[in-house]
């Protein structure tokens, strides 16, 4: 029997685990890419905000758009709810509140991964100090999920740790191939300079991206072709093999639906996810650029969470059942 | 520096392990010639692994203040304090006949009231208490106990005998840190348990998910537990956790809750799923917004017409807390009387009344030998320690007890025994008290020992986690140790 309060939690955890990972994975390949990048481009770390989509709460910090203090925003700062150390926080507070469910070893790295971030956030004010933390934080929760995944029992509990990581997954991906679409933004593609400048990097952007993803090898085995936007779209879109490719992610979170009760709502919006990804051209996509279609996206996988939470977190109508035995 | 207990001086106060500079009580010998057997390094390694092992296993309490809530390591000394088994024998009879009695005199005065009647207890003092619920009157709980956990704070003074400091009859805590003391001390000195035969404690949780079992409504092989705790920023939200993954029991918070039909139910992703008992451990006035504090976010809406439709059980019930009152507390030696017709096994600390003009007037009078205390408080809240205060601070504290005599009763300072604490360097007499758990549901548990508080601060009697204090496991050794 378990507890919606739990499952919520439980799907939380998973969520923010996946999303340390991300930012730290992001942030430190956004760093490696702008040193590959031609410095009069217009590409600044101004453009990550805007990717990670939170725009309006630096704004407000009325901080300038160097790469110091917007680091510091997007990996110390705990008024920014999406930073680094935001998500380690709450990943540990929903770990600690279901400490009764959980393996204790998973509580206890958690809470020394917090620790740790703790003590050295302030050092990622240096490159280098920086690097290091965000590989250890990468390193360390793929050591918290390895744990999950060997010593929890693949129940309930457990689908929902895997639907919250790869909702979460599904979500960042796309965010990724904004990234790789960078040079295709309004802002850069109306201003013919820009354009000339940054079109012989296309390539070298999607790269990063693969890599960010870790992802480049499995592409390259995947395409067997050399890294081109248009394959590196599709790879990412429509693959089923490699797990950050959105495909893949809509796939497990088919497949760890089914373990759970009343899942029928959520599974059509699955499905409508899964159709945005497979029919839409990518050729054609590339030509009028993706704003509008990662928007389409994004919401879509939102509306996956949102029939998540009214199937088992808040149901507008609870359904009795007669027994518990 | 290896320990020398002939330096040890527990002075005028009845220590539990030393009688005399350099002389073990029998009880402690083999504990004491180890002890002095280890040398200073190894004194020290064996300190830090028990910081090591309270880390590890995450044993903490959560502080609340403004700089955001911090779960703080608890506090633990890791010399053990040892009661021959043949006086805790009779201790434990008299917790046992205490509870048996409070709970006779608690179903009274819902239902028929004798007590009062028979004029043994007057009845204004009930229909003053802050804690009377006029709600729970007339109900019949399953086996009629209404207090089914309850924490019994006992204190030895000088001459050494046990004495009844207070009952907890509401939501008594601490259970956890007695077992969990219990774990860190066979990590951290299990060369010890060879010479002793110390009786186990690890039964409670199965013990009270078998109590909690006797309170359910229906008649199932598995009736459904929650522990209900009012949330993850409540000091004791680690107990509660705790407790709730020991019994596999599922941990709620009231909005897990719902009642339907007079029915409860928790909200499950399976939908809802009748829960049959609740073990809460949230006060009686955050229960139920329709029957008590209407802002109460914490609690169920409607759990009190559950409860008193019987579809439900609670634990402890709503009301017990009539009886925890201080003043009560004086009655209880007559309370067992008239219920049982036993005299008291454990007896109080004498007392005096307040709303007795004769009591009150001696109370008046010596204000700086007493400590007073309010009838409905806990925890060591608005009292007044005679001896220690200000003259303005007591002349502030006649005032109070004159506006209101009857929330007030006031005892002598008992000199509260010591046990030995490892200081940095040495080891030192520190005052402490003893908290026993004791289960009434069908049957009566009454655990071996409980848990010892320390107050950690030279000279202090202040044992409270909160204000400084800290624990010690408790051993209950059987005769004939080898």
């Amino acid at each position: 029997m378990m507890l919606s309060s739990v499952a919520e939690r439980i799907y939380w955890l998973g969520r923010y685990l996946e999303r340390v990972e991300n930012t730290a994975r992001l942030v430190n390949v956004y760093a490696s890419m702008l040193l590959d990048l031609p410095r009069d481009t217009n590409i600044g770390w101004g453009t990550l905000i805007d990717i990670i989509g939170c725009n309006e709460a630096y704004e407000k910090t009325k901080d300038s758009l160097e790469e110091k203090p917007i680091i510091r925003f997007l990996l110390a700062d705990t008024r920014n709810g999406s930073s680094l150390m935001s998500s380690v926080i709450a990943m540990r507070e929903n770990a600690r509140t279901t400490r009764e469910i959980i393996p204790a070893e998973a509580w206890e790295l958690i809470n020394n991964l917090y620790l740790h971030m703790k003590d050295s956030i302030a050092r990622t004010g240096s490159r280098r100090g920086r690097q290091q933390l965000l590989e250890t934080v990468v390193g360390e929760c793929q050591r918290i999920f390895g744990l999950v995944a060997a010593s929890m029992n693949h129940d309930s509990t457990y689908a929902f740790v895997q639907l919250g990581r790869k909702v979460e997954r599904a979500d960042m991906t796309s965010r990724m191939v904004d990234v790789g679409s960078i040079s295709l933004l309004p802002e850069f593609n109306r201003d013919a300079n820009q354009r000339q400048l940054l079109e012989p990097y296309e390539n070298v952007v999607w790269m990063n991206v693969l890599r960010c993803l870790g992802g480049y090898q499995a592409y390259r085995q995947a395409a067997r072709n050399h890294v081109r936007g248009e394959d590196v779209v599709r790879f990412l879109l429509q693959d089923t093999e490699f797990p950050r490719a959105i495909g893949y992610c809509l796939n497990d979170i088919d497949k760890y639906l089914r373990l759970l009760p009343n899942h029928d709502e959520v599974l059509q919006a699955v499905a409508r996810v899964k159709k945005i990804t497979t029919t839409v051209s990518v050729s054609e996509l590339l030509e009028r650029g993706l704003l509008d279609f990662i928007d389409e996206l994004q919401i879509s996988v939102a509306d996956i969470h949102e029939a998540i939470s009214l199937a088992w977190f808040h149901p507008e109508e609870w359904r009795a059942i007669k027994s518990v035995d | 520096m290896p320990i020398d207990w002939k330096s040890y001086q527990s002075g005028e106060f009845y220590d539990e392990l030393i009688s005399s500079p350099g002389n073990p009580r029998k009880h402690a010998r083999v504990l004491a010639k180890y002890l002095a057997s280890l040398s200073q390094q190894e004194l020290q390694y064996r300190k830090d692994s028990v910081d090591h092992a309270i880390k590890t296993m995450g044993i903490s309490f959560t502080v609340y203040s403004e700089a955001g809530n911090i779960d703080r390591q608890w506090p633990f000394d890791l010399i053990p304090r040892i009661i021959p088994g043949k006086e805790w024998a009779s201790t434990s009879r008299g917790l046992e006949q205490r509870l048996r009695a409070l709970n006779c005199f608690i179903h009274d005065i819902y239902n028929d009231g004798l007590i009062f009647k028979n004029k043994v207890v007057p009845w204004d003092l009930i229909a003053d208490s802050g804690n009377y619920r006029p709600q729970c009157q007339g109900m019949q709980p399953k086996h009629q106990v209404w207090a089914h956990v309850c924490g019994t704070d006992l204190v030895r003074d000088g001459n050494g005998r046990f004495y009844v400091l207070e009952d907890n009859l509401r939501v008594p805590s601490g259970v956890s840190y007695m077992l969990e003391n219990r774990t860190v001390t066979k990590r951290v000195f299990p060369e010890l348990f060879e010479n002793y035969d110390i009786q186990p404690i690890g039964e409670y949780p199965d013990r009270l998910f078998d109590m909690l079992s006797t309170l359910s409504p229906r008649e199932v092989p598995h009736p459904q537990i929650v522990v209900l705790t009012p949330g993850i920023y409540n000091s004791a939200y680690f107990e509660h956790s705790f407790l709730a993954q020991q019994m596999g029991a599922e941990l709620v918070q009231g909005s897990d809750l719902v009642v339907d039909q007079d029915k409860v139910y928790m909200k499950t992703i399976d939908g809802l799923a009748r829960v049959d008992v609740i073990y809460r451990r949230i006060d009686d006035l955050f229960l139920d917004p329709e029957a008590f504090n209407p802002d109460s976010a914490l609690g169920v809406a409607g759990l009190m017409r559950a409860w008193l439709k019987g579809n439900v059980g609670l634990a402890n019930a709503p009301g017990a807390g009539v009886a925890d009152d201080k003043v009560i507390y004086t009655y209880v030696p007559k309370i067992i009387k008239y219920y049982l017709d036993e005299d008291p096994i454990l007896p109080n600390v004498p007392s005096y009344l307040c709303i007795d003009p004769k009591q009150c007037d001696y109370v008046l009078k010596n204000l700086d030998k007493l400590v007073v205390k309010p009838a409905n408080e806990s925890g060591g809240y608005g009292m007044l320690m005679g001896p220690r205060a200000s003259k303005r601070e007591r002349e502030d504290f006649a005032q109070r007890i004159k506006a209101n005599p009857r929330n007030y009763m006031a005892q002598p300072l008992v000199s509260l025994s010591t046990a030995p604490i490892l200081t940095d360097d040495d080891v030192e007499p520190r005052h402490i008290d003893l908290r026993p758990f004791v289960l009434q549901g069908k049957d009566f548990y009454v655990t071996p020992g409980g848990l010892t508080r320390v107050a950690l601060v030279k000279g202090s009697y202040v044992v409270n986690s909160s204000q400084g204090g800290g624990s010690k496991d408790t051993w209950i050794v059987n005769e004939g140790s080898r």
